[in-house]
């Protein structure tokens, strides 16, 4: 029975001493403890905070970078192309060009090769006219020395004229 | 804190080799009749001096004992303070009209005493006290000197035991207002554990196995969740949800009794289950005086190995027990949710979760 009265000093110095042990603890033990290990899980949930928003700002810094190289593939594309088309206008224009100067040249020089065709066929028929009236001079002036001598040389004549 | 926990080993030492004296010198002078029931009680009870070991007879041995103060009040004498050691210098056992009879001080005349003598459980729990202050300022210590780096030492040892407190029995039990009661549960949690494992150690005290301790405790418990209660707590008392008008008058006693059948268990639990880990252990190594043969010490010490490893168990056990329970009444009664009485049973806490919101 005595195991289960309550002793009243017992009592007293229990109550005193666990509420002192109570407001020691809390105030220099619980308090700094929960403190602590608040602010160390703070701090570490902090920096996995931290991480991961590193880790996002590196993905969108890698997909900035993927989009800048994109484009910057797409631009010279482009780019090529447009020389590319220039390039072949450059060329076509060049060549119409040249086919016109060539055109030109060749008409020009026809016409040039025409104008020294009609002098040298003046001249021709001026020479011709020269000699028909050179042979008819001599052949006249043979007439009036021989007159058999006279139709020899026509004949003579008329043979050559018409190897001719 | 190394030498701290060295000094406490040696402190602890020294007793537990002399109580193996005791009792065997105690058999050895009363083989007439060795009575196991009086020496358990007298190892589980209170007593006015810290008595260690007996060497040689016990009435013409050597006592080795700690001599502890007597502060008595009698309502027509006053407060007379005095060292138990006083007791033995007289003749008859009485000094200043006081003796000790049946482990209690009383008036050789009969008279009211009122007795707040420094026992042996009084000087046992001023012991813990220091020890527990003692260590969790070191404790605290490593928080302030090692800010936010990894613990170290007593620190990593015991903050794995903090966190438990917090995450698993305040926070899952009483919910976002956990904050204010952390100080309240984590003294209990430690204080019962730590005087647990302190009253395993020979010749120590039973301080956590004493009735007035754990009515204490639990007295605490009871105050502390009525006067965090709310009008949803009262609500479920005196007008439950969902029951019947016509069960009110069973169901309301019902309710006003079990708001103190919880400290109560609380109370019988704590001291039962460590009070009779202290009489196992006792109660087999009677049975080698019983016996009076040496063959059976093995058998015996065997067992009270056994069932001492089981009381370190127990000893956290029942520190884990105590703080949860209480955890859950302080819980219901702060509980802003109707169906908060849903989890109020003796549960092991699993399905509490819920609850918090």
């Amino acid at each position: 029975m005595d195991l289960i009265t309550p002793q009243l000093g017992l009592l007293f110095w229990q109550t005193v001493l666990f509420l002192l042990l109570l407001f020691i603890l809390t105030k220099f033990a619980w308090k700094p403890i929960m403190a602590g290990l608040r602010e160390r899980e703070d701090s570490i949930e902090s920096a996995l905070r931290m991480a991961d928003q590193a880790k996002l700002e590196m993905q969108q810094l890698k997909a900035g970078n993927e989009k800048l190289l994109a484009d910057a593939r797409q631009e010279r594309d482009r780019m090529m192309q447009e020389a590319t088309t220039m390039a072949n206008q450059h060329r076509e224009a060049e060549k119409a060009r040249a086919t016109e100067e060539a055109n030109r040249i060749i008409l020009q020089a026809r016409e040039a090769i025409q104008q020294e065709k009609n002098a040298a066929l003046a001249e021709v028929k001026n020479t011709a006219a020269q000699l028909s009236l050179d042979i008819a001079e001599r052949i006249l002036r043979r007439e009036l020395a021989d007159p058999a001598a006279q139709t020899q040389l026509v004949d003579s004549y008329l043979k050559d004229v018409k190897l001719n | 804190m190394k030498h701290l926990l060295l000094a406490l080993c040696f402190f602890f030492t020294l007793p537990s080799f002399a109580v193996q004296h005791e009792t065997s010198a105690a058999e050895a002078t009363q083989s007439e009749n060795f009575d196991p029931g009086k020496v358990i009680m007298e190892h589980v009870a209170d007593e006015h001096e810290w008595h260690f070991a007996t060497l040689g007879n016990e009435h013409t041995g050597t006592h080795l004992t700690l001599p502890l103060p007597i502060i008595a009040y009698q309502p027509g004498k006053g407060l007379s303070v005095f060292s138990s050691s006083q007791f033995h210098h007289s003749a008859d056992g009485t000094y200043n009209g006081l003796k000790i009879e049946e482990g209690h001080l009383v008036a050789e005349d009969g008279s009211k005493v009122y007795d707040f003598s420094i026992t042996k459980n009084v000087a046992s729990l001023m012991l813990s006290c220091l020890i527990l202050i003692l260590v969790f300022r070191a404790v605290a210590k490593g928080y302030r000197t090692r800010q936010g780096s990894a613990p170290k030492g007593a620190q990593s040892f015991l903050e794995p035991v903090v966190v438990f407190i917090r995450d698993e029995v305040a926070k899952k039990s009483i919910g976002p207002k956990y904050e204010r009661y952390m100080p309240y549960l984590l003294t209990i949690f430690f204080f019962i554990w730590f005087n647990n494992l302190l009253g395993l150690t020979p010749g120590a005290a039973n301080l956590s196995g004493n009735i007035t301790v754990t009515f204490m405790l639990a007295v605490a418990t009871l105050l502390i969740t009525l006067f965090s209660s709310n009008k949803y707590y009262w609500a479920h008392i005196f007008r439950p949800p969902g029951v019947p008008l016509w069960l009110l008058p069973i169901i309301v006693p019902v309710e006003i009794v079990g708001i103190f059948i919880k400290p109560i268990s609380l109370m019988v639990r704590l001291f039962a289950n460590i009070t009779a880990g202290h009489i196992i252990i006792l109660s087999f190594i009677s049975l080698i005086f019983l016996f009076k043969s040496i063959a059976v010490s093995p058998l015996s010490l065997g067992f009270g190995l056994f069932i001492s490893m089981l009381e370190l168990l127990v000893a956290l056990l029942q520190a884990y027990i105590f703080t949860l329970l209480s955890a859950m009444y302080i819980g219901g009664a702060v509980e802003d949710h109707h169906d908060a009485d849903y989890q109020m049973g003796y549960d092991d806490g699993s399905e509490t979760t819920h609850v918090t919101h």
